[in-house]
C-alpha cells in the first residue's frame, strides 16, 4: 500500500508516494535525502531526529510521514540555509559543543526551539530544554555553554 | 527498527470512525499522537493490520467549561493542556502534570485520550484522572457512556472500552481554589516514574485523594493513607501505605524501595498541599 503525500518541507512543496509505515524522519532521509535529522533510537528517546512540524518541535520516529499531509516541515538543512540557526551553530563551533555530531541536528531544533519561548534561558531552564536530546560524547557541559553564549549574543 | 506494514485510513467524523472499526475489527488500532504506539510500531512490539488515524476528527478537539464541569477532548495535545486556562483555572493538577510527561517534542504530540486509553501504570495522566474523580466518555455508534476513572482502569493497560468505542472526552468537576500536587521520582527528567503521586485536596473539610503511579498494574487510590492524612497523621498516613501498595520488583530496584519512596513523596505531598 503506498499513498499520495503533500507537504512543504523547508519552503518547497513537495509530493511523493509513500508507505503508511515510513516515519517522517526516514521520508525525509531516504526519499527526499535530506540526511542532516538523524534516525537514532526509532522509539522517542534519543532526540536525535528532532525537526519542527507546523511551528513545533517534534519527533521524526514518532510520526507517520503520512501524517505529514499538508504539513510544513523544517529540517535542519532548511534552518541552516534560512540563517535561523547560525548563532547557535557557530557557538557550538566555538565552544566544542561537538564530537561525533550524531546528536547536533536535534540538539539545534531543540536548542532554537528552547531560544524562541524562552530567548533568555538561565542554564538549569537550558538543561531543561535539552532533556529530551542525549549526546553520548560532550557530557552535555559545552553544548549548555554553546546555547548560554548564543543567547546572550 | 522500522515497522512491520500495515495499511492507513483518516477519519474525519466520529461515525467514519466507528465505520471503519466495524469493517476492521481487532486488526484496527486506533492512532492518535501516537507517541507510544508508534514507537511500539517501530519495535515491532505492535502489528496492527490497519491504523485508524483520528487527528482529524474535530468532534475530538477542544477544552470548554460550563456548569461547572471542565470537559477536555480526547485529542488535545499534552502542550495545549499545560497552557490551557481553564484548564490551569479549574484543574490545575492536570496541568502541574504536563511538565513531567516526557520531554517537550513528546508533548506537541502527546494526547490525553491517547495517555488515558493506553493506561500505561506508570504514565502521569491516568494518576490526575483518578485524582481527580474524572469522567470518561466513551462514544459508540449507540451513542455515549461515562465511566468513572475508578473503573475505567481495569489492570496492565487495560480499561473498559470496548473495541467499538473511542475515548471521546474528560469532564472533570471544577477543582477551582483546591490544594493539589504532582510528585513524581524518575531517574532522568521525563523518564516514567519509578514512584509517582497525585494528590488533589477537596473542598476544606473534605478530604484528599492520593493517586499513585508507578507501583502497581494500575493508578490506585490509598484510602486509609488519605483518611490518616487529613487527620493530620502523616507518620501514620506514611505508616498506611505498607498495607496499601504492593509494587513491583524491578530494573529500579527491590519492593523495598518502592516503599520508602513513597513515604518520601507523601511527605513532599502533605508539605506542597499544607502550603497552598
Amino acid at each position: 500500500m503506498r499513498l499520495p503525500l503533500t507537504l512543504t518541507v523547508n519552503g518547497e512543496p513537495v509530493s511523493a508516494m509513500v508507505e503508511p509505515r515510513t516515519h517522517l524522519v526516514d521520508f525525509l532521509r531516504e526519499a527526499l535525502d535530506l540526511t542532516g535529522s538523524h534516525a537514532g533510537c526509532e522509539h522517542g528517546v534519543c532526540g536525535a531526529c528532532s525537526l519542527i512540524v507546523n511551528g513545533a518541535m517534534l519527533r521524526g520516529c514518532l510520526m507517520l510521514a503520512v501524517q505529514a499531509e499538508g504539513a510544513e516541515v523544517w529540517t535542519v538543512e532548511g534552518l541552516t540555509e534560512s540563517g535561523a540557526i547560525a548563532a547557535l551553530q557557530a557557538a557550538f563551533l566555538a565552544r566544542n559543543a561537538l564530537q561525533c555530531g550524531f546528536c547536533t541536528p536535534g540538539m539545534l531544533v531543540a536548542a532554537a526551539t528552547l531560544l524562541k519561548a524562552n530567548p533568555t534561558p538561565t542554564r538549569e531552564e537550558i538543561r531543561e530544554g535539552i532533556s529530551g536530546n542525549y549526546c553520548r560524547c560532550t557530557g552535555y557541559h559545552a553544548i549548555v555553554d554553546a546555547i548560554e553564549e548564543a543567547s546572550r549574543a | 527498527m522500522k515497522p512491520a506494514p500495515f495499511a492507513y485510513a483518516r477519519a474525519a467524523s466520529l461515525p467514519e470512525v466507528f465505520d471503519l472499526l466495524d469493517r476492521h475489527g481487532e486488526s484496527a488500532r486506533l492512532l492518535a499522537g501516537g507517541q507510544s504506539l508508534v514507537a511500539a510500531l517501530n519495535l515491532r512490539l505492535s502489528s496492527p493490520g490497519i491504523l485508524l488515524d483520528i487527528n482529524g476528527v474535530e468532534a475530538l478537539r477542544g477544552i470548554g467549561f460550563a456548569d461547572g464541569v471542565l470537559r477536555i477532548g480526547a485529542l488535545t495535545r499534552h502542550a495545549e493542556l499545560g497552557a490551557d486556562p481553564l484548564v490551569a483555572r479549574h484543574a490545575p493538577l492536570l496541568a502541574r502534570a504536563v511538565p513531567h510527561i516526557a520531554h517537550a517534542a513528546i508533548r506537541t504530540r502527546g494526547t490525553i485520550g491517547g495517555s488515558l486509553a493506553l493506561a500505561d501504570p506508570a504514565a502521569e495522566l491516568p494518576a490526575c484522572a483518578l485524582a481527580l474523580d474524572a469522567t470518561l466518555v466513551l462514544a459508540s455508534r449507540g451513542g455515549e457512556r461515562r465511566v468513572a476513572a475508578v473503573d475505567f482502569f481495569q489492570g496492565l493497560y487495560q480499561t473498559a472500552l470496548r473495541g467499538d468505542e473511542v475515548l471521546a472526552a474528560v469532564e472533570i468537576a471544577s477543582r477551582a481554589g483546591q490544594a493539589c500536587t504532582l510528585q513524581e521520582l524518575a531517574r532522568r527528567h521525563g523518564d516514567y516514574a519509578i514512584v509517582g503521586l497525585a494528590a488533589q485536596a477537596g473542598p476544606p473539610g473534605a478530604g484528599v485523594a492520593l493517586a499513585w503511579f508507578g507501583v502497581g498494574g494500575t493508578p490506585l487510590r490509598t484510602p486509609r493513607a488519605e483518611a490518616a492524612l487529613v487527620a493530620g497523621d502523616l507518620a501514620g498516613a506514611q505508616a498506611a501505605l505498607a498495607g496499601e501498595i504492593d509494587p513491583p520488583a524491578d530494573l529500579h530496584g527491590p519492593p523495598a524501595l518502592r516503599h520508602h519512596l513513597a513515604r518520601v513523596l507523601l511527605g513532599r505531598a502533605a508539605a506542597a498541599l499544607k502550603g497552598h
